[in-house]
């Protein structure tokens, strides 16, 4: 986890709360520092906080507890109009009464600019995201891939430091949303704007951002760039939330430095790092990553730990082969493996032992 | 590549019918099945609105009574000129009895007497007077008439009664539309009535005015509350719902009969000013029987149409937008104003619609606090309807007021475009 030096910090929460009817508390002790011209996903479930986090920055929303700081000087009695946040709707929110032109226009005359400087920065806008031949549409005409680009030129089209957005490619088709996430981040880096971006879906955060904060239970589980997130998650929400994860559960016989054996409920051993474990005869819940497991003994150290699993399932996916296996009591335990030119086959039914390294299996909370 | 696609022909179904044969046969059972569905409603509505009104607005230009009682009568007039100043000639006052012995028969005489009375007052009782007398006259034998008929009742020595009676002759006139707009047919041409009877244009000059007040002032005080609705959370906002509808569930004789303990000069709302000492005693606010009392009245009875039409709108109105406007820099006036007043005009729209046009047409509330002053149009037709009995008048009237609102609901649509009107 990289730490940011909070007095170069752009966007800080500190020791936020938030809470709608004073029993439940929505957003429990949120702190977080981003630099500026960082590119910053929250990721959670619903329900997790991170919309409303989201919406405290934005100002459509007050912290009950805590401060959240813009460029070093406190927003939270700052109206969202004074803030100068850009921001990007699920819904793109244009507003269908209006032409394209006009909407990008509106940020810019509530400015107060003169007329000539609004027209040339609309046409800048629209022509940043190749939509400059629509200014006179309305947004009813265009698509769901247009009204996207065009609610991004509008909330860039007035400069912003800050732009936050809230899960803006919810709506769109798998292609478009990719080719947008692409957009977006190359818009975001050329043009050197600090950015929120909320989503719930995993793919794009981990594509997309510098940093992911995975939300849940209004905290912050994790925050850490996308392939130490998926690599070396710290409890076993982020692992079980992050890509594809098995789960085994069991308690830690040992522990020796960094590595520590647990023994599975079913008696069986395996060799495992203890992330958040610290005495021997916790509970624990391991995790290992679906490409991390290894069938092929070859490629195993000759003292490693390992288990017998029984072929459930062999699903072809192109270019994986997914396996189901039967595991120390799991039947869900998942293995992936590359179809390469000497990619084994296995059979439903099949009994093989199975293995990793020990630094890909992480003992974590249970 | 099927068969029918590769020939010339046309293209047929998998039977070997022509596809558009075919499709024609599977949509005829879809249409009939929807016509069957509203059949019994369209029947009800042809048999109980659209035939009754198409034949009330018949009567306003249907006057064939003169001509079917009097027939000899209004053939003999026709020779007769009525801008000459004299009597019409024997032959008309023999073809007259010859008529009124047959009307007296079938005591059609009286009905003719007070169907020309609306034109000239004094002519129901002369019919009335004369029948008995005229009727005991034999056409054959007791000859000649005008001396003895002029006798019987010296109004039918008067060339105006004549005049009246071939003004009125042909079976369809546009003298109940003239009288509608306070003119009069006459052997001159349509003229005005006198002054002390022009009263009609008024009338619909009011309606249309007191009409547009009450749903200006129901504008004002409904898109406040519609607002709240629609912004509320759902729980909060349903309760509120169940107090604007519950005026509905309340009778409209007891809503209005309420207004009038409420307004009256020594009703709740001036003993209470009085008691506060904010109106003097003998200074008593006048709020009932008037046009502020109909106003009042009326504008609280009609508040809910304008409610619903306006909150079901606003609901549409994603709070996203206000905030993404807010977002780019906007003041919540500017956010109001720019961003969201625009797209709760189709509210307004439809409200004002539906307020105007049941306003126009009131009937019950003017009736009961309206007093003289502050009555409509419809008062006027009612009164036409079961107290004077002149129903053509009360239908050229009626078919007038609907004139009106076709035409205003024509302007809207143009200014404001009818796609802009939601009601949800």
């Amino acid at each position: 986890m990289t730490d940011i030096d909070t007095d170069a910090a752009f966007v800080e929460f500190q020791r936020v709360q938030k809470s709608y009817d004073g029993e439940n508390l929505v957003v429990k002790d949120l702190n977080l520092a981003m630099p500026k011209g960082e590119f910053l996903t929250m990721l959670g479930p619903s329900g997790s906080g991170k919309t409303t986090c989201l919406m405290m920055l934005a100002g459509f929303e007050t912290a009950t507890h805590g401060e959240i700081l813009l460029d070093g000087k406190p927003i939270n009695n700052i109206p969202p109009h004074k803030r100068g946040i850009g921001m990007v709707f699920q819904n793109y929110a244009l507003f269908p009464h209006m032409t394209v032109a006009e909407n990008l226009s509106f940020p810019l005359e509530v400015r107060k600019l003169d007329k000539s400087t609004r027209e040339e920065k609309v046409k800048r806008a629209l022509d940043m995201v190749q939509m400059g031949a629509f200014g006179n549409r309305r947004p009813a005409q265009l698509s769901g891939g247009q009204q996207q680009r065009i609610a991004l030129a509008r909330a860039l089209v007035f400069e912003p430091e800050l732009v936050l957005m809230d899960e803006p490619l919810g709506a769109l088709d798998k292609q478009l949303r990719e080719h947008m996430q692409f957009e977006i981040t190359r818009l975001a880096h050329e043009l050197g704007i600090t950015t929120v971006y909320v989503t719930h879906d995993q793919t794009e955060a981990l594509t997309m951002s510098d940093r992911v904060a995975v939300f849940d239970d209004g905290r912050i589980q994790q925050l850490a760039p996308p392939d130490q997130l998926y690599e070396e998650p710290e409890n076993s929400f982020v692992a079980q939330f992050i890509g594809e994860n098995n789960t085994l559960e069991g308690v830690v016989k040992s522990i020796d430095g960094d590595t520590c054996v647990v023994q599975l409920d079913d008696g069986s051993e395996i060799d495992a790092v203890p992330i958040n474990v610290h005495n021997a005869g916790e509970r624990t819940k391991v995790s290992i990553r679906p490409e991390r497991v290894e069938f092929n003994k070859d490629r195993l150290h000759a003292d490693a730990h390992t288990l017998k699993a029984t072929v459930k399932e062999f699903i072809y996916m192109g270019d994986v082969f997914r396996f189901r296996m039967s595991v120390a009591g799991n039947d869900e335990f998942i293995v992936k493996t590359r179809n390469a030119p000497d990619a084994i086959r296995l059979q439903p039914g099949q009994e093989i032992e199975i293995g990793w390294l020990a630094q890909d299996c992480r003992a974590l909370d249970a | 590549m099927t068969d029918a696609s590769q020939n010339a022909g046309p293209m047929l179904a998998a039977d070997g019918t022509p596809l558009k044969q075919s499709l024609a046969r599977s949509l005829r059972r879809q249409k009939l099945r929807a016509l069957l569905l509203v059949a019994p409603l369209l029947l009800f509505v042809l048999f109980s609105f659209i035939v009754p009104i198409a034949s009330m607005l018949f009567r306003s230009v249907e006057n064939s009574i003169v001509q079917e009682t009097l027939p000899l009568t209004v053939e003999a007039l026709q020779s007769w000129d009525e801008n000459s100043g004299e009597l019409p000639d024997e032959a008309v006052y023999d073809a007259f009895v010859r008529d009124m012995v047959v009307a007296v028969d079938n005591k059609t005489h009286t009905r003719l007497g007070s169907r020309l009375n609306y034109e000239e007052t004094g002519m129901s009782s002369m019919f009335r007077r004369s029948g008995r007398k005229m009727g005991k006259l034999d056409p054959e034998t007791d000859g000649p008439f005008k001396a003895q008929v002029i006798e019987i009742h010296e109004g039918w020595g008067d060339p105006k009664t004549w005049a009246v009676i071939k003004t009125h002759s042909p079976a369809v006139t546009n003298g109940y539309f003239l009288n509608a707009v306070d003119m009069r047919r006459t052997p001159e041409g349509a003229q005005s009535q006198p002054e002390d009877k022009q009263i009609l244009i008024k009338l619909f000059g009011r309606t249309l005015f007191m009409s547009l007040v009450i749903t200006a002032s129901c504008i004002l005080l409904a898109y406040p509350v519609s607002y709240l609705l629609a912004t509320l959370p759902m729980r909060v906002s349903n309760m509120l719902m169940i107090l604007v509808l519950l005026p509905f569930w309340t009778s409209l004789l007891v809503r209005t009969s309420a207004w009038k303990v409420m307004l009256q000069q020594q009703g709740v709302i001036n003993e209470t000013l009085v008691w506060l000492g904010l109106v003097a005693d003998d200074a008593r606010l006048v709020i009932i029987n008037n046009q502020i009392g109909t106003i009042i009245a009326m504008t609280h009875i009609l508040l809910p149409f304008m409610i619903l039409p306006m909150y079901s709108v606003m609901q549409t109105i994603p709070p996203s937008y206000t905030r993404a406007a807010k977002s780019m820099g906007a003041t919540n006036w500017t956010t109001f104003w720019r961003i969201y007043f625009p797209q709760s005009i189709p509210g307004i729209g439809a409200g004002s619609i539906l307020v105007f046009i049941l306003a126009i047409g009131y009937y019950i509330t003017p009736e009961i606090v309206g007093g003289t002053k502050g009555v409509f149009i419809s008062n006027r037709i009612a009164y036409h309807i079961s107290s004077s009995l002149n129903w053509g008048l009360a239908a050229a009237l009626g078919t007038i007021l609907l004139g009106v609102v076709l035409l205003l609901y024509w302007v809207y649509d143009k200014i404001v475009g009818i796609d802009n009107v939601k009601l949800g």
